[in-house]
């Protein structure tokens, strides 16, 4: 080894670079944000509200909207003609754009009205009359844009026109308009467009006369007019010109939907963004040439009643919702349950809604630096990953939730739900072995459903989110039962300490009872193996395919884990040819057709492309569902849904599994925090104080500058070694060196 | 010069049909179109109708290679494959699946991603080459060696743990910058501060041992001792002679990149909320979007062929002997 030669003359310029990153971040002081604040500081102190998502919607077009992630938008911007009530329970719906609930009445076959109480099979059509509010205005949109002579400015656009737009904002004049009855009607007619492929024209042409027939006509009307133009150029139909049998415009605030039948869990689907209204203009507007090619669509950029609209839409950095100026105006609840008043849920009563002005979604692809940002205070509120649920949850010996002293010190609150969703455990009941109606499988099922301990699999894999399910109907659901009467007898005990899981040796005992003493087909004497298939089988998905396996084995049951792609998991549902899965389900409405329908018969996965994944048939099932999903709710439905439950637990075509718990954090100056888990507008009910944010935000980043000059010493350190032996270098002689 | 470029550029065509079948082949032998149509149509609901009627629209009802039912060369061009391979050659990226004009989405999000990567490539190319000089001059000494062993701890540490911590240090602990996040023009200067720092810092290890290695070759030639012996300043020696004459090696591997540079890194811009190009290839694989897919494919294609050809033409820039012929 050489000694250290030589000496460098620190260059200006890499002075001056040294220098550069301490000055941009005392420029960035300069304000009295704090630096480390990812929002421009005009936006300090503002009525604002702070969120993230992590997936880009797919689609804001509310014929075609339908995840929950979507919805978050199109539930704040569309106004269809019912909402959930936002406080009470269980969910009860209310008029929003509707004038008044609208009420069915019957029609028989020859079209003459029935009472009410007529027998279902004298029902021919449900007619529903809704009636609309006068004086809802639409946001202010270009599609709605005039000139003094009323003509639309936008509507027949040239491409000259649009050559300096590049986004809808682009377009200088914005116009806007009443909403009237032939809107809804606009909208439900454009479930049939076969431009937008609606995810339920399926099943409301089932129920929405004529509505099959029209998506013929457009379709057809669609590839005529697609042909008599360029192949690039978009078709705009006009729907006016195309009647629909079952939808009709009363007058300007009225319109009558016809239903095939009685169907009364239809008034649900109006709370949907499904049925808000679409002007036609919006559709005119959209449809021009050169619209697509600059991605300006209905799809993308929002037209409705609500709220708020749509300001700003870049899905892959910040999605801005602020409040609509033209907004008709609604009030907070002046009542909810008993107990909400002291509770402090009304505070707000009467106050006029909404009460943010601006909302601002950020994509947080990761959930590390989402969750630090909530922790500093940039997001307002927040979901418990399982990375941070240890830093922010603390569970007691009894069980019982709490936030971690850090979080409490900081004034977090923690809001936990049990959702109104199921995660279940499937058997394929078109499978030889496991499925059927034969006592033998139903045994081996029942057996099954002891030995697996969902209660330990909420503990580990769902860090205790969760309540095990005693049969398919989740807690705010009507027909759900608590306590003892709830309790599923195959698979619990019902004792002092609340329900207990049977012993294993009653689940072995069932399974000897199945032909299959100890694991083993008494017919054949082979080990019982089954197969589990799933999606993925990584090492993500190991811990929990071991413990699943762990489950059989306490049988003697070799379960063989088939992993694919979720195509090929799909396909092999779709053809019925699983034998076990995990499935779930997430209420579309809090109706107990929306959970029983997914074991009726007719609705099944492999037969009739339905959500009966198990393809479970039981004809005293599908009786009693058809009689149970037109009923209303009273002791009578309960009586019928309770013998369905008990069917469905004594076939055991599912391991009940369990119904998820909603975790959710928000800091001290986010009020109004109750979760509905059905209504999908709520963002106008929540209040938050600016003031007590910033104070808190400013006191909990302020900046720590030392480390700068740490870092700034540790580099001239790690330099000056060089520095020192680059002089030496340079200013020793040749003959010196040698000697 | 010129019949050499024009040259390379005919040889690309073959070479873009090639990654555009494989790519064609890989993307349909995991994916359907039946599956394709599933994917964007929702899970809850869907009727097979509705997929026949997605397929149609999206032209994913023809066959993929070969349509036998079809006469003369509509064998070959009413496919999937010639259907949606023909447009990118002139660059028309057409639309997403998701009915989305992929070359104005290509537009708007390569200019975040540039903001990331331009600064992390310059930057780091002057400190890797910097620190890899600073090495070989102080070649065989105990600065030399502590400054391997430091390169071989910065090259086994995973990137992520560059971010993680950095993340944890400089915004959560030290309240500096910005978790994540982005504002685009000047006021992105707060958001790519700590990425760009990161960037540069994680490359340090193996990089500029890949430079140290190039300049001790350079540095032991018959040249530098002649220069040196004439009493050539250190500094003069190797950043005017020795780095000019390890160009060729160095240019090989920066050159390259260059054009690829906008493409983003996905990484990065995950953890730091950047709203680059990074993730729109995997968003697309994701989400089973083959237009998005093939567009990015050939786009990554193209501009590394035009990184080759960059290389080629800057050899002949620092190196006269080199001739393109």
């Amino acid at each position: 080894m050489r000694a250290f030669p030589t000496l460098i003359r620190l260059h200006p310029g890499v002075i001056k670079l040294m220098l550069f990153l301490p000055l941009l971040m005392v420029m960035g002081s300069c304000t009295d944000q704090p630096w480390n604040s990812p929002y421009p500081p005009e936006q300090a102190g503002e009525n604002i509200l702070y969120s993230s998502f992590a997936e880009r919607p797919n689609h804001l077009d509310p014929a075609q909207s339908y995840s929950s992630n979507e919805v978050v938008f199109t539930g704040q911007i569309y106004e269809p003609p019912l909402q959930y009530h936002f406080l009470k329970r269980p969910y009860q719906l209310e008029p929003l754009a509707a004038a008044q609930m609208p009420q069915a009445y019957y029609l028989d076959a020859e079209g003459k009205r029935l009472a009410g109480d007529s027998p279902v099979e004298s029902i021919a059509i449900s007619v529903y009359d809704i009636e609309i509010k006068p004086g809802v205005r639409y946001q202010p949109h270009p599609a709605l844009a005039r000139n003094e002579q009323g003509e639309y400015l936008y509507h027949d656009l040239q491409e000259s026109d649009l050559k300096d737009i590049n986004e809808l904002r682009d377009f200088s004049a914005t116009g806007s308009r009443e909403l009237v009855a032939a809107d809804y009607v606009y909208q439900i007619k454009r479930l049939a467009h076969p431009r937008l492929n609606s995810p339920i024209l399926g099943l409301m042409s089932e129920y929405i006369v004529g509505l099959e027939d029209y998506a013929d006509t457009l379709a057809k009307a669609h590839a005529r007019q697609q042909q008599s133009q360029s192949a690039d150029e978009p078709v705009y139909l006009n729907l006016a010109d195309y009647p629909l049998a079952g939808v009709e415009v009363l007058d300007r605030y009225r319109y009558r939907v016809k239903i095939q039948g009685k169907y009364p869990q239809f008034v649900y689907w109006l709370a949907m963004p499904f049925f808000a209204p679409v002007p036609w203009e919006a559709e005119r507007f959209y449809t021009q040439p050169g619209m697509k090619e600059r991605n300006i669509s209905l799809d993308w950029y929002p037209l409705g009643t609500g709220p708020y609209m749509l300001t700003v839409n870049n899905p892959n950095r910040q999605m801005i919702l602020e409040r609509n100026p033209n907004f008709h105006g609604e009030q907070f609840p002046l009542e909810g349950q008993p107990g909400d008043r002291e509770a402090g849920k009304l505070t707000d009563a009467g106050r006029e809604l909404p009460l943010i002005d601006k909302v601002i979604y950020s994509l947080e692809k990761e959930s590390i630096p989402t969750w630090n940002k909530f922790l500093q205070g940039y997001y307002d509120v927040s979901g418990v990953s399982s990375d941070s649920f240890d830093q922010a949850i603390q569970i007691g010996g009894g069980g019982d939730v709490s936030l971690t002293p850090e979080l409490r010190a900081k004034g977090i609150q923690l809001n936990t739900t049990v959702s109104t969703s199921i995660s279940y455990m499937g058997f394929n009941m078109l499978d030889p072995v496991i499925g059927g109606d034969s006592e033998r499988a139903r045994l081996l099922r029942r057996a099954i459903s002891i030995a697996v301990d969902y209660e330990e699999y909420i503990s580990i894999f769902a860090n205790g989110r969760g309540i095990p399910a005693q049969g398919p109907l989740p807690p705010e659901i009507f027909g759900h039962r608590e306590g003892r009467e709830g309790v599923n007898p195959y698979v619990y005990d019902w004792t002092g300490r609340g329900a207990e899981r049977r012993p294993l040796e009653e689940a072995r005992r069932l399974l000897a009872e199945a032909g299959y003493p100890d694991g083993r087909d008494v017919e054949t004497g082979k080990p019982l193996a089954l197969f589990f298939d799933t999606t993925g089988g990584g090492p993500d998905d190991s811990a929990r395919l071991n413990w699943l396996r762990k489950q059989f084995s306490k049988l003697n049951i070799q379960l063989q884990i088939r992993a694919t792609d979720y195509n090929r998991f799909q396909d092999k549902m779709r053809k019925g040819t699983a034998q076990i899965f995990q499935w779930g389900w997430n209420a579309d409405y809090p109706d107990p057709e929306n959970f029983l329908f997914l074991l009726y018969g007719n609705n099944s996965k492999a037969k009739d492309n339905g959500e009966n994944a198990s393809n479970y048939v039981n004809a005293e099932y599908d009786r009693l569902f058809e009689r149970m999903k037109n009923m209303d709710n009273g002791s009578e439905r309960q009586r019928v849904i309770d013998d369905m439950v008990e069917i469905l637990r004594r076939d055991a075509p599912w391991v009940f599994g369990f119904h998820p718990k909603q975790f959710v954090l928000f800091h001290a100056w986010y009020h109004n925090a109750e979760a509905n888990l059905m209504a999908n507008n709520t963002l106008k009910y929540r209040r938050i104080d600016p003031q007590l944010r910033q104070e808190l935000r400013t006191r909990w980043n302020q900046p720590v500058v030392w480390p700068l000059g740490l870092v700034a010493l540790v580099l001239v350190m790690a330099v000056l070694p060089a520095v020192i032996g680059y002089r030496r270098h340079e200013r020793q002689r040749a003959l010196e060196a040698r000697r | 010069m010129f019949a050499y470029i024009i040259r390379r550029a005919l040889y690309a065509l073959p070479i873009l049909i090639g990654v555009n079948l494989i790519t064609f082949a890989l993307f349909f032998v995991v994916n359907t179109p039946d599956d394709m149509a599933r994917m964007h149509l929702g899970m809850k609901r869907v009727t097979p109708e509705a997929v026949e009627k997605w397929k149609v629209e999206h032209g994913y009802d023809m066959p993929l290679l070969y349509n036998a039912a079809a006469d003369g060369t509509a064998k070959v061009t009413d496919t999937i494959f010639f259907d949606k391979s023909v447009r990118l050659f002139v660059f028309d990226f057409g639309t997403s699946d998701s009915g989305r004009d992929i070359g104005q989405d290509i537009s708007q999000r390569m200019w975040p991603s540039l903001a990331i990567a331009l600064p992390v490539f310059v930057i780091g190319l002057m400190v890797y080459i910097s620190f890899a000089m600073l090495l070989a001059f102080f070649r065989g000494s105990y600065l030399d060696l502590s400054g391997v062993i430091l390169c071989v701890i910065l090259m086994s540490i995973s990137g992520l743990f560059y971010i993680i911590g950095g993340q944890y240090l400089f915004s959560k602990v030290f309240h500096l910058v910005p978790v994540s996040g982005y504002e685009p023009g000047w006021l992105a200067w707060r958001f790519v501060l700590l990425p760009i720092a990161i960037g540069v810092f994680a490359g340090i290890g193996a990089s500029s041992r890949w430079y140290r290695t190039i300049f001790l070759e350079e540095i032991n030639r018959d040249y530098v001792r002649t220069a040196r012996a004439k009493g050539l300043p250190e500094t003069r020696l190797l950043f005017r002679h020795v780095l000019k004459n390890a160009m060729v090696p160095i240019l090989t591997g920066v050159v390259v990149v260059l054009p690829t540079l906008f493409m983003g890194n996905l990484i990065l811009e995950s953890f730091f909320g950047i709203p680059g190009l990074g993730s729109y290839t995997i968003d697309a694989i994701q989400n089973q979007d083959f237009a998005i897919v093939r567009a990015m494919v050939f786009l990554g294609s193209v501009l590394y062929i035009l990184g080759l050809l960059l290389t080629d033409v800057s050899y002949t820039l620092v190196d006269p002997r080199i001739r393109l012929s």
